[in-house]
């Protein structure tokens, strides 16, 4: 429904319709082009850059040793092999999975309801409430987190996966809670009335109607949440202990503290790869199941 | 035997009464029509009826049953909303079957009465689609299906025609007669279109701020009026300023201010109107009769008058007559003879008239 009008393929349509479609063009690249150029330059040759440290060697003060030195191509598989090689990584790779679906599933659940009373409230009250969702925002991140240094800590939770979990729970919420109110406000409150009116309970209307509905929200705030967390580094380092390393502390140690940077890129790359995966496969899931419906 | 029995029901919003001490009886198996303009409580009505609102004074009884406190879920009364409400992630099939999924009906059970819905309502190949892929038209359909398929004791139509365009309004309405005919199940239609209520009803209630203003068949409604808001509602009508003169049970007699006696049907209560008495004679624009000025009639309401304005729209010509004492008549000529649409021409002078048992006397 966004799509610019276009041109009508149909054989019969006057020539003046097509003659139109050409000065569509121009007007289409124009607007296009500051996106794709911004896309180009800070996304996928940075990818492009990655992709090739992953395979260079590290540098002898740091960096990258450069690729052709002494008549010998400096690429190799070496940080593959190191990967795979190892069990340790394949670990944390799992863990970091296992953190952001449970951040991601803690935040929804909290999320839901909070936006669902949001949406349902009246239109003044409902502008408060979300002014109070991102209120948090106007304080910085770290400061908030060492917040939960002084609260953790005297209870004894503080270096556990718990205060991990719970750190990522606080801060992604809101990235939960909009999309998910964006969502729920836009419902038809007649659609509920005419489900009770059909015979549905209060239970039965929610499963039935509100919550099928709320399935593109749900989405969107699974990704905000769930991605964001898979890279933190900052919390697993200020609330967990030496176990709770996640994928986002090993990528910023390999760059910042072994200055291996193509196991560095390496990591990343394949953290990259494997969210990618993740969303192809959340996408064909959603399909057949729309198909099967 | 009453399927739907509404006594004494008032039912307030701050200080605004939407509904006023409303008491209707509505008959098993009828096609019954709540008419009025908007804010004349019809909706808050309705909404009492289906249990999403409650009334302040007064009692609903269904079956004989009070339906006091019993939510809209538990009620055998389904709803077919003006905006359709048709649950957007859910095919035409899944929509209709919804109520017979709720009420845990077996799924041979649901398969079959969803073919024979489906069928009744002319969806069988379109039962796999999804609401937005449907015109306006069908998506009613299969709101009507919806709400007829569990066979509810009543079912509650809340403007559904609004948002249609007038030849499919046309079409719909005749199939929603025969729907409600072909199921048998008690209709309570809303609306504020007096065409549709005319048109689909077997008794209709006029309604105006709050109370019902009469209740009765959609002929008697439109003949015998009661008052003069409901001779204005309902069609046109023309209103003349009238005095008693004499009520007999063979006629009543009244005096038009600069016009002279006019003859109108004897009352329903002769007994109740004194000679002297102040009020309107309405009558219908089709009742008039207008003739070249000269012509003979047999008529006993005859004046003379001219014609001050036009209009013509195709299948009748609408007329407006000046009498002689400065008051307008419109006047309906149907078209019927060929190449004669517009007889008259502004400025003629013709003469009118009316049969001595046409129009209604209405108490001001």
């Amino acid at each position: 429904m966004t799509e610019p009008a276009a041109p009508h393929p149909n054989a019969t349509a006057p020539a003046t319709a097509r003659r139109g479609a050409h000065g569509d063009g121009p007007t289409r690249w124009l607007v296009g082009l500051p996106p794709t150029l911004f896309l180009l330059a800070f996304f996928l040759a940075p990818a492009l850059l990655m992709l090739v440290a992953s395979f260079q060697q590290p540098g002898e003060f740091g960096g990258l040793a450069p690729i052709f030195s002494g008549g010998r191509v400096g690429l190799s598989l070496e940080t593959y092999r190191f990967f795979f090689g190892d069990w340790i990584y394949a670990e944390i790779f799992a863990r970091s999975f296992l953190v952001a679906a449970a951040s991601t599933l803690l935040c929804l659940i909290l999320a839901y309801p909070l936006a669902l009373t949001i949406a349902r409230s009246p239109q003044r009250r409902r502008d408060l409430l979300v002014l109070l969702v991102i209120l948090p925002f106007a304080s910085n991140f770290l400061i908030r987190v060492y917040a939960w240094i002084i609260l953790l800590g005297p209870a004894g939770l503080l270096y556990t996966p718990f205060a991990v979990i719970a750190g990522m729970v606080y801060v992604h919420l809101p990235f939960m809670i909009l999309p998910l109110y964006t969502n729920l406000e836009k419902h038809d409150p007649a659609l509920l009335e005419a489900a009770q009116d059909l015979g549905a309970g209060a239970w039965t209307r929610f499963w039935r109607i509100t919550f099928p509905l709320s399935l593109p929200g749900i989405w969107s705030g699974t990704a905000l949440v769930f991605i964001p967390v898979l890279g933190m580094f900052a919390i697993p380092e200020l609330l967990g202990g030496t176990g709770d390393l996640l994928i986002g502390n090993l990528i910023k140690e390999q760059f910042l503290d072994n200055r291996d940077w193509p196991l560095g890129s390496t990591l990343a790359l394949l953290l990259t790869l494997a969210v990618l995966a993740l969303a192809a496969l959340a996408a064909w899931a959603g399909r057949t199941r729309r198909r099967a419906a | 035997m009453a399927i739907l029995e509404i006594r004494n029901v008032t039912r307030r919003f701050g200080d605004l009464k939407a509904v006023d001490d409303v008491s209707l009886s509505i008959e098993a198996g009828e096609f019954f029509t709540l008419l009025g303009p908007s804010g004349c409580g019809k909706t808050t009505l309705l909404r009492m009826i289906a249990g999403f609102d409650e009334p302040d004074a007064g009692a609903l009884f269904l079956d004989g049953r009070p339906l006091a406190g019993i939510p809209p879920e538990k009620r055998p009364v389904h709803t077919v909303f003006q905006s359709y409400a048709l649950f957007p992630h859910m095919s035409v099939a899944q929509n209709i079957a919804f109520p017979l999924r709720m009420a845990g009906r077996s799924e041979d059970e649901i398969r079959r009465r969803l073919g024979e819905t489906l069928e009744l309502v002319h969806l069988a190949d379109k039962a796999r689609h999804f609401p937005h892929e449907l015109s306006g038209g069908q998506k009613q359909r299969v709101a009507l299906a919806r709400g007829l398929i569990n066979r509810p004791r009543l079912l509650l139509l809340d403007e559904p025609l609004g948002a249609l365009d007038a030849k499919l309004r046309e079409q719909m309405e005749r199939e929603l007669i025969a729907l409600q005919r072909e199921v048998g199940v008690t209709f309570v239609f809303v609306t504020h279109s007096q065409q549709e209520a005319l048109a689909l009803s077997h008794h209709i209630a006029v309604m105006n701020a709050g109370h019902i203003e009469q209740a009765d068949t959609p002929e008697r409604i439109y003949s015998h009026p009661k008052n003069r808001f409901v001779a204005d509602f309902i069609g046109t009508i023309n209103l003349l300023p009238v005095e008693v003169r004499a009520a007999t049970p063979d006629g009543l007699d009244l005096l038009a201010g600069g016009l002279g006696k006019i003859v109108a049907p004897p009352p329903a209560d002769p007994a109740r109107l004194a000679a002297g008495e102040r009020g309107s004679f309405a009558l219908r624009p089709e009742q008039v009769r207008v003739v070249a000025h000269g012509e003979p009639q047999d008529l006993r309401n005859r004046f003379h008058g001219t014609v001050r304005d036009s209009l013509y729209l195709g299948d009748v010509t609408v007329y407006k007559v000046e009498l002689a004492n400065g008051v307008l008549l419109e006047a309906l000529l149907a078209n019927s003879t060929p190449g004669r649409a517009r007889v008259f021409a502004v400025g003629d002078a013709v003469g009118v008239g009316w049969r001595h048992d046409a129009g209604v006397y209405l108490r001001d």
